[in-house]
């Protein structure tokens, strides 16, 4: 069994702030209308997914819902290649064809970005089916919201994943809100890891605001998985401090509760646990964070300056061969 | 060549892929135990083991994204539908998530997949189990569909199918399962391309153009019409998308009359599409309007005798011809 590699954590809080800021640059961006459509961001949940995959493998598999601009830069896909795909340009990690719901890097094992919700798990189930059928020892982390969970798509995958006791770890970032429904008045549950439960899956609710604690969690259950091959269910708990989407201003929550969050910032809470274990100082992190910022920026320049998919080009995306029927 | 019978073919085409190419499994309701709802799968259990023949509980959605999520890193599955009026209940997947990848990827996941089962109306199974489905699965940009009229075809269809690196639909015509056919024999390589119709009957006075389960009809009412000195020419479309447009228009400026006879609804059906490419580009080779028979554009009543009414039959097939013959 190939180990997982041990990822430095002051390398892993880079990668928070390169989510962070690249979310708010992202937004800044929207709102100068250099970016179209639908625009969901993740600040606030960056220790879910950076958490997630400093337990893993590179080759492991991931795959998640709309919100996927975090998933994609902690898996490895650049900033320019991320905020190209916002512009909507050739440059980006969909070649500007899928845009902000659909961000999708092969190389780094990163299979989507898919937008329409929990139409992606059952598809999660068929990467982890892939990994069992060839007898590998890959493990699939499968993303979701708190949204997806009343979907029936959502319960046949579970179903399916636990009857062939599939390699998978649904991953719920429960953030509390489907779009601007609670999940009080969405779901039936008193917790959402009781619905693993019912397919005999076995779940566990953890701080989705503490990076180590996603991390030792996930690594735990994926190395359990690579010695049989099982489904888990893990109930991350975490917030989005913006609305669902650029759109919303997310009137239906209060300024407290946003507030009480903040004040468990993930970002925050590991710098502390660094700079208290003497790993990290003030002037080390203002560094990572003058970078992240830097490397955005950039970002945005290597966006505005990249080419757009001729038109030409169009009918080259439709079948596999390029054929136009 | 031996004659067969439609089922065995298809038989013969999963066994065949299976044993060519261990990326290839065959999942869905029934297969594996059962031997298939319709035994088409008869048999692939003991030859191929649970591992590649795949049981799935009744959750149409569930497997057919599982077969998605496994061909994106590169397993070739074939999804059975008990039926393809089942695989309404994972439209989304089909419609959504197959044929939408390759472009919403940039190109880097392509889905290579097939859905088959049987297709169109049989035999009083009512309206919810009756669904003629290739034109809602035609209109998506991404999917290919074919539609199989005879053993050899349905053989040759969907081994070129389970090769193909889109998601393929093989929508098989379900009152045709125990029909019979010549084929190749099992040792002899059997691939007809998809996009390519095949003239089933020669004729010089009137194309009718058909495919599934219309290719028995119009081979029957072409020989009642021999009668009336009418000689028919029948065209088994085969594939629905990609079209044959060339093997229509070559039939129609021999004829320069034309029947559509297709199992779908009249309205948006695979008949309006084809209709409006005849008159867009071979306008002046015809003689007479082009007309269509279809179903009735009603949900499927369970009256045998209402259902014959609905379906498209010889009388009505026969009635449309003699029309555009102004016979």
């Amino acid at each position: 069994m190939q180990p997982v590699e041990q990822r430095d954590e002051v390398e892993m809080l880079s990668l928070m702030l390169l989510i962070r800021r690249f979310e708010e640059r992202a937004s800044q961006q929207y709102q100068a209308q250099k970016i179209g459509g639908f625009c969901h961001l993740y600040i606030g949940q960056e220790a879910v997914v950076v958490g997630a995959i400093a337990a893993v493998r590179p080759d492991d598999y991931i795959i998640t819902a709309y919100r996927d601009h975090g998933h994609a830069l902690a898996r490895g896909t650049t900033a320019n290649a991320c905020m190209a795909e916002l512009f909507g340009k050739e440059t980006g990690c969909s070649r500007g064809l899928g845009g902000s719901m659909h961000f999708f890097d092969k190389r780094h094992h990163m299979y989507g970005g898919h937008a329409i919700v929990a139409a992606h798990v059952p598809l999660g189930v068929g990467l982890a089916f892939a990994i069992k059928y060839r007898s590998e020892d890959r493990v699939t982390l499968c993303f979701f919201g708190d949204g997806a969970i009343n979907q029936g798509s959502f319960h046949e995958a579970l179903n399916l994943a636990a009857l062939y006791k599939l390699p998978i770890i649904f991953i719920c970032e429960n953030n509390l809100f489907a779009m601007g429904t609670s999940v009080t008045r969405s779901t039936s549950l008193k917790q959402i890891v009781d619905r693993a439960e019912g397919y005999d899956i076995p779940g566990e609710i953890v701080d989705g605001m503490n990076f180590r604690e996603v991390r030792d969690k996930i690594a735990e259950v994926a190395d359990s998985i690579r010695k049989e091959s099982h489904p888990a269910f893990l109930e991350v708990r975490t917030y989005r401090y913006r609305g669902h989407s650029m759109s919303d201003p997310a009137s239906y929550r209060t300024k407290e509760e946003l507030e009480k969050y903040r004040l468990d910032d993930p970002i925050i809470r590991l710098r502390a646990q660094l700079t208290r274990e003497g790993k990290l100082t003030n002037e080390q992190f203002d560094q990572l964070d003058r970078q992240a910022k830097q490397t955005v920026l950039d970002a945005v320049k290597f966006a505005e300056e990249s080419p757009q998919l001729p038109v030409e080009k169009l009918y080259d995306y439709v079948y596999f061969n390029g054929a136009k029927l | 060549m031996r004659e067969i019978t439609y089922r065995q073919a298809l038989n013969e085409a999963l066994a065949e892929e299976l044993e060519r190419d261990p990326d290839v499994f065959l999942m869905g309701e029934e297969v594996a135990e059962y031997q298939g709802a319709y035994k088409v799968s008869a048999g692939l259990l003991q030859l191929f083991g649970p591992k590649r023949i795949i049981d799935t509980p009744i959750s149409e959605n569930g497997f057919a994204g599982l077969g998605i999520g496994a061909a994106m890193v590169g397993l070739r599955p074939i999804i059975e539908f008990m039926t393809f009026s089942f695989s309404l209940v994972a439209f989304d997947q089909v419609v959504n998530n197959a044929p939408n990848m390759f472009m919403m990827s940039g190109g880097q996941f392509n889905i290579p997949i097939t859905f088959r089962g049987p297709n169109g109306p049989a035999h009083q199974l009512g309206a919810t189990h009756s669904h003629a489905t290739e034109n809602f699965y035609a209109s998506v940009p991404g999917l290919k569909v074919c539609t199989p009229a005879t053993p050899r075809d349905a053989k040759g269809l969907l081994k070129t199918a389970i090769r193909d690196d889109n998601p393929v639909l093989v929508l098989e015509a379900e009152l045709l399962y125990s029909s019979k056919g010549m084929v190749e024999p099992p040792d002899e390589e059997l691939l007809i391309p998809l996009g390519k119709a095949e003239v089933k009957r020669e004729g010089s006075d009137v194309t009718v153009v058909c495919y599934a389960q219309t290719v028995p009809i119009a081979l029957k009412v072409a020989a009642q019409l021999e009668e009336e000195d009418i000689s028919a020419e029948v065209v088994d479309l085969r594939s629905i998308k990609p079209l044959d447009e060339r093997a229509i228009f070559d039939s129609i400026s021999k004829t320069h009359r034309v029947v559509i006879v297709e199992q779908d609804h009249p309205y948006c059906g695979v008949g309006a599409e084809i209709c409006y490419r005849i008159q867009k580009d071979i306008f002046d080779e015809l003689d007479a309007p082009i007309l269509r028979v279809s179903q009735e554009d009603v949900p499927m009543p369970y009256n045998e005798q209402l259902e014959h009414h609905v379906l498209p039959n010889a009388e009505k097939l026969f009635a449309a011809v003699k029309k555009v013959c102004y016979a």
